[in-house]
């Protein structure tokens, strides 16, 4: 076997083990738990083993289980999009900005369209920040304008142009039926047809951002949980010094 | 028993400055009212419905009347008036108006005795519908029992009404007490509340008197097959605040979110708007039976929960005094507090066990709204669960009256099903499991508890004694509340308050006021 290829570890090498959990729409006898062990092996697992069922009423059920892939993954095929830029603090940043661009950034921040949620652009951006990494505006580097939530498409690229902003940071923390694809998608089109897009940096973040979700609906960067603001003013600082 | 050493002294000062920052609104109580509250008191004499595009009546009325210069009397009176003219029900009245083929302003205004014809029977009718609802409550209690304590509280969210029915009805059955309906992301910013059933919404579903309806009915079928009365609860917040109240309380709503201060602070609603609405919703609320809900929640989700659990203590303590203004009693206060301690400080517990303790012992009549681990919850579902066994162990030592069910997959997306059955059977455990742990144990006198608690209580009390003295206008400009800034005459909505005129007339409040002794 080839030794860059690597399977799920339960506890031997190569033993493709793996914990399964999902509901049925079943009863919580031995018909659901054969409909449940089905699934799995028409889904390609095999040794399928149902070692929980719990009754969700209502004619749903609850199935725990262990099964064994025998799906390996090359790891010389595997191609990943991360931000790559080192991330620095913040008298760092504003010490990098001072001396690669003599003047201050200018970041205009929403939460778009329906998101009402200004938790993440919050933590991003207010004085305060989360977890004792202070947000852009307390950063000298930064001119940092927070429009807050359900800021529509069109409003955040006026003030976005009005601000002559270097970057446009948009927040989506709600996911229900891919809502936030559409809006971001939405805010690129915008961009675009306004001749917006090449004008300044577009970057987003939520906890179902990845960089390359970002990179493929056309941002420049995605962040997602985990993401500090010194993440996002590093990143921000040196691509558009390279620039 | 467990049991704090508070001292006394600054548990006075803190009412005596509380009651002095909302002591100070009776020029706005008084002396104003909102677009809001006027179409709260047209829903109370029966227009409900909608026009072709999606307008509800209530709001074509009370714009009619704003563009006429015509509100500061009260929407009660125009209305009543074109029905006395032309003989027509309230409803016939806003639909005419909608149809272009009525100006309400353009009939000549009966006398006082005359409108009050009109009126006097319309309040009765609703009023005393809205009492029978309460009675019903209050019989279903009595045959089944009362609500568990901690209560169980779940919420469902899938943006679809008759789906949302589902998952309530198999959380009903696996336990749950309290069905909350989370309300659409978009809609606390809606200066109108959507009409009829909804099965489109975001991060929740929209709430509408309809779907209120569709909701308590499968609710009340589930706690007959259950023998035990499940209870509904929605928003009444954002810029319909009075209106949701209104509708909670015709459907039989058993709780409200409904906080003085929220809309303000994180939706950025205009300050006198808010607490102009509040005043009526909560008067509503009070009148219905309906059990309030705050939202302290939210200054820890934004804040580190050590260096501001003062804030939550304060607005606590200032929620508690807007609510006794409104005739709620404090049996029906669910004050606000939250878990949300950094995990990974050493102690976290013990810190947390200090502030749940105060928070139940500041108010030990008040069913106090337990929120769970948000902001440490995240994609490590299994760590979450964890933490939220940790909080249903705190919620049942600590005897807090609504335990707001955590779920392992918070960081993720709106629960679903089985997450919801999980946090049900994590809350179960734990709450049989130390039932009775609280009566074997004590607090040393001198113990960290003891200290952090009152040390949190002296930080509220100060807090709110600068607030008193500033104003509490004056100190949400300063950004006091929540590091966050809102000027008197900022935020959203504030066009839809006015001044009312010396004729002004609100029956319903009115009324209200005078069998709620206020």
């Amino acid at each position: 076997m080839n030794k860059n290829i690597i399977r799920p570890y339960g506890d031997t090498l190569n033993d493709g083990k793996m914990q399964l959990s999902f509901s049925l729409p079943v009863s919580a006898d031995a018909f659901g738990k054969e409909a449940a062990r089905m699934l799995l092996l028409q889904m390609g697992f095999e040794d399928a083993e149902i070692t929980g069922m719990r009754d969700l009423r209502e004619g749903f059920t609850h199935f725990i289980a262990y099964a064994v892939t025998s799906t390996g993954i090359d790891t010389d095929k595997i191609k990943v999009k991360v931000v790559e830029t080192p991330v620095m603090d913040m008298e760092a940043t504003d010490e990098y900005i001072s001396e690669h661009l003599s003047r201050q950034i200018t970041v205009v921040g929403a939460c778009i369209e329906s998101d009402a949620h200004t938790v993440g652009i919050d933590a991003i951006m207010n004085m305060k920040g989360f977890n004792h990494r202070y947000g852009l505006e307390r950063y000298h580097g930064f001119n940092a304008i927070n429009m807050g939530a359900q800021v529509p498409c069109e409003e955040l690229l006026a003030r976005a142009r009005a601000e002559q902003a270097d970057v446009i940071l948009v927040s989506q923390v709600v996911t229900q039926k891919n809502i936030h694809i559409k809006n971001l998608t939405k805010l690129i089109e915008l961009a675009e047809a306004e001749g917006l897009r090449d004008k300044m940096l577009f970057i987003c973040g939520g906890p179902r951002i990845s960089h390359e979700l970002a990179i493929e609906l056309g941002y420049d960067a995605g962040f997602g949980t985990g993401t500090y603001s010194t993440d996002v003013a590093s990143f921000i600082a040196i691509t558009l010094a390279k620039n | 028993m467990l049991k704090l050493e508070l001292n006394q002294e600054l548990v006075s000062r803190s009412r005596i400055a509380a009651q002095q920052i909302t002591g100070a609104f009776s020029w706005l109580f008084d002396g104003y009212s909102s677009v809001s509250i006027e179409r709260t008191v047209l829903r109370l004499m029966g227009i409900d419905g909608a026009i072709k595009g999606g307008e509800p009546l209530p709001n074509v009325v009370v714009d009619h009347l704003k563009a006429k210069s015509a509100l500061n009397k009260g929407a009660a009176v125009w209305v009543a008036n074109a029905m006395l003219a032309k003989g027509l029900s309230a409803q016939e009245v806003a639909e005419q108006v909608a149809g272009h083929s009525l100006c309400l302003t353009d009939l000549p205004l009966a006398s006082a005795e005359q409108l009050l014809s009109i009126l006097n029977p319309l309040t009765k009718t609703m009023l005393s519908h809205i009492r029978k609802q309460k009675q019903k409550r209050e019989a279903m209690f009595a045959k089944y029992g009362e609500r568990r304590k901690p209560a169980i509280y779940v919420i469902v969210a899938t943006g679809n009404i008759h789906e949302d029915v589902t998952q309530a009805r198999a959380a009903a059955r696996e336990g749950a007490d309290i069905i909350a309906v989370i309300r659409s992301t978009a809609q606390s910013l809606l200066d109108y509340v959507p009409y009829g059933a909804t099965t489109v919404g975001f991060g929740g579903t929209y709430a509408t008197q309809e779907n209120f309806r569709i909701m308590r009915a499968a609710l009340d079928e589930v706690s007959a097959e259950e023998k035990r009365y499940i209870s509904l609860t929605n928003y009444a917040s954002g810029l319909c605040m009075p209106e949701i109240a209104v509708m909670g309380a015709i459907e039989r709503l058993d709780l409200m979110l409904n906080d003085a201060m929220y809309g303000i602070l994180f939706r950025d609603i205009n300050p006198k708007r808010t607490l102009l609405d509040q005043y009526f919703a909560r008067m509503i609320n009070a009148y219905a039976g309906i059990e309030i809900q705050t939202g302290e929640d939210n200054y820890l989700t934004t804040s580190d929960a050590i260096d501001k659990a003062f804030t939550v203590t304060a607005s606590q303590l200032i929620n508690e005094s807007f609510a006794l203004i409104s005739g709620i009693k404090p049996d029906k206060m669910g004050l606000g507090h939250a878990y949300e301690i950094d995990p990974e400080l050493e102690n976290s517990f013990v810190y947390e066990l200090a502030h749940a303790l105060l928070t139940k012992e500041l108010f030990p009549n008040a069913p106090i709204k337990y929120m769970p681990p948000t902001k440490f919850a995240s994609g490590n579902i299994f760590k979450t669960h964890l933490m939220d066994a940790m909080f249903n162990f705190m919620g049942q030592l600590t005897g807090q009256g609504v335990q707001l069910l955590g779920m392992m997959t918070e960081a993720i997306h709106t629960p679903h099903l089985a997450d919801r059955s999980l946090a049900i059977e994590n809350a179960q455990y734990l709450f049989k499991a130390v039932k009775d742990l609280n009566q074997s144990l004590c607090l040393a006198p001198d113990s960290f508890v003891n200290q952090r608690a009152n040390e949190v209580l002296k930080q509220a009390v100060d807090f709110l004694e600068r607030v008193a003295e500033d104003g509490l206008f004056s100190a949400m400009a300063k950004g006091e509340f929540a590091e966050i800034k809102r000027p008197e005459n900022g935020g959203k909505g504030l066009d839809g308050v006015f001044l009312c005129d010396k004729d002004y007339y609100n029956p319903f409040m009115q009324q209200m006021k005078q069998e709620l002794g206020l």
